[in-house]
């Protein structure tokens, strides 16, 4: 037995990569296996690992974890990925719950009808730039930490990384009205176990191709 | 100054109901301030009330809190419903995003066309995939409460998400015995029975009129 995590999961981001990007932050080497088909999640179901029939699901400690909030939370706590105290914690629960929302809506996109698409692709432009990066870029220019919450490094400038690199996939210079969001992204990006996960070779995964779309629909019934 | 969190919303339940029945279940006194008009969550958002322009809004201790789950876990871990260790920590984080889940199917019912209603899939869900979850850890443990030996969040969002599913299908509890006697149970807690008795400030189902103010309370200009 490893003692590694170990991640069932799609060959994609989805729900996942957050699980990956905040392993990798912690230095913690992780084991995935991969759902390719639909026999595959099937045997997970019947096998009795899925708590609610459902991924993402990470074996870790002896735990079969779901939820993907509560596996967040558990490595962050874990890792001390979580602030000192209650209260750091409360601000990283939200910052987090925002790139969550705004992540959401990008990963959804692909799934949408064609109609929506391309209002919803405005939409996203206007809430990552009206509603979500001036909250991180206010937080980080009031204080002038480095770091979002507490002085230190936490789960929050992990997924506000995350949801940057996945904004500028979308639209390259998103990040043009927000200098202190450019300073932070060079930032984070050079710490080691961040730097080491950017580079070719690690476990990341590369946005959802139309294969990779057809392949999700297909195992998940959707 | 009161002293007493004070809580931001509809006069309805969506997404602040869980929070109302945490509060509660805590033994916690709290206020409310109801939206009712867009000049009013207007003002929020130039006030820089509303961290992402969005209610929820908590006004806890000093801060300003936003996003139903990061409310939900500072509470549960400020009155002690958060387990003892990280490990029943995510316990509990797994139970009540399960039934977070479920809840999530039924809050935004009012606001769905009703050909696209699906009850079916809900009652489906409940029964197949989420209660039958619950039945069987109190049912292996043989405890009182979900996790940990000891009332937490967990305990309290499962009744809420079994009153929701109720509302809908009265029967749906028919086949899971171990959640009768838990819903019983955890309802006869004195926190909790308050709570359930008229005149709390637990919120009835919506109506016709709670889903217009929110249609017009977020009505783009």
């Amino acid at each position: 037995m490893a003692g590694k995590p170990k991640l069932h999961y799609t060959k994609g981001r989805g729900k996942m990569e957050s699980v990956r990007w905040l392993l990798a932050a912690a230095g913690v080497e992780f084991e995935e296996e991969f759902i390719e088909a639909k026999e595959d999640l099937e045997k997970l179901r019947k096998d009795g690992a899925l708590l609610f029939q459902q991924v993402p699901m990470v074996e870790i400690d002896g735990m079969k974890m779901v939820q993907t909030r509560a596996i967040l939370s558990y490595i962050a706590g874990k890792h001390n990925l979580y602030g000192q105290d209650l209260r750091e914690r409360a601000l990283i629960d939200m910052y987090v719950e925002g790139t969550t929302d705004l992540m959401g809506m990008i990963m959804a996109l692909p799934l949408q009808p064609p109609e929506a698409k391309e209002k919803n692709f405005a939409l996203i432009i206007e809430r990552a730039t009206t509603r979500y990066f001036p909250v991180y870029e206010k937080v980080l220019k009031d204080h002038g930490q480095q770091f979002l919450v507490g002085n230190q490094f936490s789960w929050a400038d992990v997924q506000l990384l995350e949801a940057i690199l996945m904004a500028e996939e979308f639209k390259p210079d998103i990040l043009s009205p927000f200098p202190q969001l450019q300073a932070f992204k060079g930032r984070i990006s050079n710490i080691p176990t961040i730097k080491k996960f950017l580079q070719p070779g690690s476990q990341r995964k590369p946005p959802a191709d139309d294969k990779f779309i057809a392949q999700v629909k297909k195992i998940f019934n959707m | 100054m009161s002293g007493k969190p004070k809580l931001t919303y509809f006069n309805g339940r969506g997404c602040m109901e869980s929070i109302r029945w945490l509060l509660a279940a805590a033994g916690v006194e709290f206020e409310e301030e109801f939206l009712e008009t867009r000049e009013q969550y207007q003002k929020l958002i130039k006030d820089g009330a509303l961290l992402f322009d969005q209610v929820p809004l908590v006004e806890i201790d000093g801060m300003k809190m936003v996003q139903t789950r990061a409310i939900l876990r500072y509470i549960a871990a400020k009155y002690n419903l958060y387990g003892k260790d990280l490990k029943e920590r995510a316990l509990i984080d797994m139970y009540v995003e399960g039934t977070a889940d479920l809840m999530g199917m039924i809050i935004p019912f009012p606001f769905t066309p009703l050909k696209e209603r699906n009850l079916a899939l809900i009652i489906e869900r409940a029964t197949t995939r989420y209660f039958p979850v619950y039945e069987k850890v109190l049912k292996q443990h043989g405890q009182e409460f979900l996790v940990g030996n000891r009332f937490s969040w967990a305990d309290v969002q499962l009744l809420e998400a079994i009153l929701i599913v109720e509302e809908k299908e009265p029967t749906v509890l028919s086949k899971f015995p171990v959640l009768q006697a838990f819903k019983a149970r955890i309802s006869n807690i004195p926190t909790i029975k308050k709570f359930l008795q008229p005149g709390s400030q637990r919120k009835p189902p919506p109506d016709d009129q709670y889903v217009a103010t929110v249609i017009e309370v977020f009505k783009k200009d």
